[in-house]
């Protein structure tokens, strides 16, 4: 499924007509590595639990890290330019909640997603103003932004999920149907995947990410406008964020206004288990989704097995600093 | 000076033996090297012949993997750059590292501060210390912040920390690179009295003049060895240069213009060009055929004009004419797009991509060359890099490899090729050989000929002012933000342009 997908993209990537290719080889060695450790650890599950090689819990399992792997693309892209964001859990939520109110007021869902949507950009664009215009932090900026889009869901609410009953089937069906056996979620997640990690390692405006990311000064000293840049993947990432939102109220029917707490602590995760750096100037997307699939596993494991969710959040949490250690030391001894 | 034969009858430092490999790479091969009581030992050779790998061995930030050292006589093992200090060795890093956002003196006792063993700090008593070494080094306001310092009192700010530690052998990482000629000859005064009080001083630079006009000795190194170590005043230049490269350097400049290629053609053109507060009514000629230099004290405003002409920095007002035609550009990506291109000082700070491969690297200005409707050619890309590479004789593995992997001269030269990528008409180029060894700055240099041979523009900035004399053909001294004047032919000397360097204008009144 979606693994083989991501397997054949890295044949790709890594061509091998050039055998020397450093960085390439150094993605490669990473990627690997994560496909290893999911490897094992399906290996590991599929005797601990019988319940856990079956259709319906990989489906469960690609359902659960799909649509948030939308939000890992744009976290991905925005981490390569040097910046990071806070706010995705909130901005999602207030996806579902922009969109929800305007389908409850009779605007027609398809009409009020797109409005949604738009609302999501204007949120980055916002976020985007502030840190090339004004000259602040991301992460001060999308902290603020976080903790204003949960307030803006509260208040559009009141607190309570907004039950969607009415929601047209064919709108539903984005969220919950399928075809064949593929649930239509998973497949706009492969295309999203698959179109940016294209575009981002082949295209010059994605290329200028990378030398934005890398070397903000240099890259504007090679005549890149750099502020352009920041702006538009912050905008990007927001944008992705009310994509996922509209999937998310599409699959459940409902606008949660608390929905997506601590989001974004799973997506930065995933993209730097992945190899993005917080410093900008590295990651890929195909890294970042075997991230984002690695925790999901986790997840499900841990649940599979009857682990207390308490205990979930440590051992997740300390998988991220093992990766990202390990990564590091890694990283260290090949620069020698 | 006179009791300084008695006490060399020990060194102070005697290493034998020395030797440090990472991986497969041998850093140093058997390194003997020996340190007097109050010598200045000038250390010689390219990047990566094994200086700092040395250095670092010293000042315990490396571990050798055998050999000897001896400090005072006593054989030692220095694990640590806090036993360093214990010891009484001082090293001022290349780049300093001081902390931007406090005063000088407790900067200055930074490093006193965490070898006391006293709980509670002696303000009074450490105040009244970094006053007196302060006062001997020259004029440091001990409460200044040091972000509010110049370049070359912060390098002061750096020797005093390493003096507090009562240091007896104190190690310069070149020191002078970032400095102005007068700053320089302050910080040479400086060691000659730090000398005669018995330090030694071990002194790194790739400038030969200074080598000659300031230490006693010198030790040349080449590809992690030893090679010699002779007493300046009866060895020349050239001979340690030449040792310094393990062959014979015919000229270290290349030929200056050809008659034949003097032309009375203008490429660039620039009148009356002002910016509020950085420079004023700045007009010159750059004509084809010649490399033009510009020449001024730090902070006089030389890479201002360079930046304010690409549009880069700065609100200019004025004219800029390319080939006759007027330019009326908006930013640097109109610079760019008439073939107006700026190489910048720092080099790693804004001229290169470090993490990034060679090939993006080359690319970073010209990626329309490299493809088609927004999608990168990889293998074109590559080719191009490989081209650009091969007409700078660029040494390099592979141009997937990081830039990172490269030695500085190499680093500078894929900095370059990246301008030249776009077959500029005019190339500004600001230190381009700061931090690179002899022989790719020969090479750099010859390029630059190159280039005003095929007709480009090529105007140098250097704090160097050998380099600008030995590649320039024309010199414009800038002087607090104006020319102050021209020098050519026999009158290019460096009193010349010093002389011209420290004109002082007469102040504007502020707008």
């Amino acid at each position: 499924m979606a693994e083989g997908a991501m397997a054949g993209m890295q044949g790709q990537g890594a061509a091998p007509r050039e055998p020397a290719d450093y960085m390439k080889r150094l993605f490669k060695m990473r990627e690997t590595g994560l496909i290893l450790i999911i490897l094992a650890l399906f290996i590991a599950m599929s005797f601990a639990s019988p319940y856990f090689l079956t259709w319906v819990n990989m489906r469960a399992m690609a359902m659960a890290f799909a649509v948030e792997g939308i939000v890992v693309v744009g976290m991905t892209i925005l981490l390569i330019s040097g910046g990071i964001d806070l706010s995705v859990g909130s901005v999602t939520a207030l996806a579902m909640v922009i969109a929800g109110l305007l389908f409850l007021n009779g605007v027609d869902p398809w009409t009020a997603s797109a409005i949604s949507i738009l609302c999501c950009a204007g949120i980055g664009a916002f976020m985007g103003f502030f840190v090339t215009k004004v000259g602040l932090h991301h992460f001060i900026v999308s902290l603020a932004v976080m903790v204003i889009a949960r307030g803006a869901c509260l208040l559009g609410t009141g607190g309570r999920p907004l039950g969607l009953y009415t929601l047209p089937p064919e709108f539903k069906f984005v969220g919950q149907g399928a075809v064949g056996v593929i649930p239509i979620v998973i497949i706009i997640f492969v295309v999203v995947v698959l179109a940016f990690d294209f575009m981002l390692r082949k295209t010059t405006a994605f290329r200028k990410v990378f030398y934005t990311g890398s070397n903000e000064k240099a890259a504007a000293y090679s005549g890149i406008r750099t502020k352009r840049v920041i702006f538009l993947t912050t905008t990007l990432c927001s944008t992705l964020c009310g994509v996922a939102g509209i999937i998310y109220m599409a699959r459940f029917g409902s606008a949660q206004p608390t929905f997506g707490i601590g989001m974004e602590l799973n997506v930065i995760a995933a993209a730097v288990i992945g190899g993005a750096s917080l410093s900008g100037g590295s990651g890929t997307i195909f890294g970042a989704i075997l991230g984002a699939i690695l925790l999901s596993v986790v997840s499900s494991s841990l649940a599979l097995l009857d682990v207390s969710v308490y205990w979930q959040d440590i051992i997740r949490g300390s998988i991220l600093l093992a990766a990202v250690s390990i990564d590091h030391y890694l990283n260290k001894r090949r620069g020698r | 000076m006179t009791d300084r034969n008695a006490m060399e009858t020990a060194p102070i430092l005697k290493i034998t033996d020395l030797r440090k490999s990472f991986g497969s790479i041998h850093a140093l091969r058997g390194v003997d090297f020996e340190l007097r009581r109050g010598e200045i030992h000038a250390l010689a050779g390219e990047n990566g012949a094994g200086k700092s790998t040395l250095m670092n061995i010293i000042d315990g930030i490396l571990k050798p993997d055998s050999g000897e050292i001896l400090f005072d006589g006593q054989p030692v093992e220095i694990t640590s750059p806090a036993m360093a200090q214990k010891l009484g060795v001082g090293f001022v890093h290349q780049e300093i590292a001081l902390c931007p956002d406090v005063t000088v003196a407790e900067n200055i006792f930074m490093a006193a501060t965490n070898m006391s063993k006293r709980f509670l700090m002696d303000y009074a008593a450490l105040e009244r210390k970094a006053g007196e070494i302060l006062r001997q080094l020259g004029d440091v306001n001990p409460a200044a912040l040091v972000r509010d310092l110049p370049i070359s009192q912060q390098q002061l700010v750096e020797i005093a920390k390493a003096l507090t530690l009562d240091c007896r052998v104190l190690i310069l990482d070149e020191p002078t690179a970032a400095l102005t000629d007068r700053e320089a000859q302050t910080l040479f005064a400086i060691m000659r009295r730090l000398a005669a009080q018995g330090i030694s001083i071990i002194y790194i630079s790739h400038r030969m003049a200074e080598i000659f006009d300031n230490c006693d000795r010198v030790s040349v190194f080449r590809d992690g060895q030893y090679i010699v170590t002779r007493n300046v005043s009866e060895t020349t230049p050239s001979e340690i240069v030449n040792s310094m490269v393990g062959r014979v350097l015919d000229n270290l400049y290349p030929d200056k213009q050809r008659e034949e290629d003097r032309s009375e053609e203008v490429i660039l053109s620039v009148r009356d060009l002002t910016e509020r507060s950085l420079f004023r009514n700045i007009s010159f000629d750059l004509k084809a055929g010649e490399i033009l230099g510009f020449a001024g004290l730090i902070g006089a405003g030389r890479s201002e004009i360079a930046k304010g002409i690409c549009h880069l920095e700065g609100e200019t007002t004025g004219e800029i004419h390319l080939n006759g035609r007027r330019l009326d550009l908006k930013d640097y990506q109109d610079s760019i797009a008439e073939g107006i291109v700026y190489l910048s000082e720092d080099r790693k700070g804004s001229g290169i991509f470090l993490e990034m491969s060679i090939a993006a690297n080359i690319s970073a200005i010209s990626l329309d060359q490299v493809s088609r409707g927004g999608i990168i050619n990889e293998r074109r890309e590559a080719q191009f890099a490989e081209r650009a590479g091969r007409s700078l004789n660029l040494k390099y593995g592979h141009t997937a490899n990081a830039v990172s992997t490269l030695s500085g001269g190499n680093q500078q030269k894929v900095a370059l090729a990246k301008l030249l990528s776009v077959n500029p008409r005019v190339i500004f180029l600001d230190e381009p050989t700061r931090g690179v060894d002899v022989g790719a700055k020969a090479e750099i240099h010859a390029i630059l000929r190159q280039l005003a041979r095929e007709g480009v523009g090529v105007l140098v900035i250097s704090s160097e002012l050998p380099e600008l004399i030995g590649v320039c053909d024309r010199v414009l001294v800038i002087s607090e933000g104006e020319i102050s004047g021209e020098v050519t032919g026999d009158a290019m000397t460096e009193e010349n342009i010093m002389h011209l360097a420290s004109i002082s204008q007469p102040r504007m009144e502020a707008v």
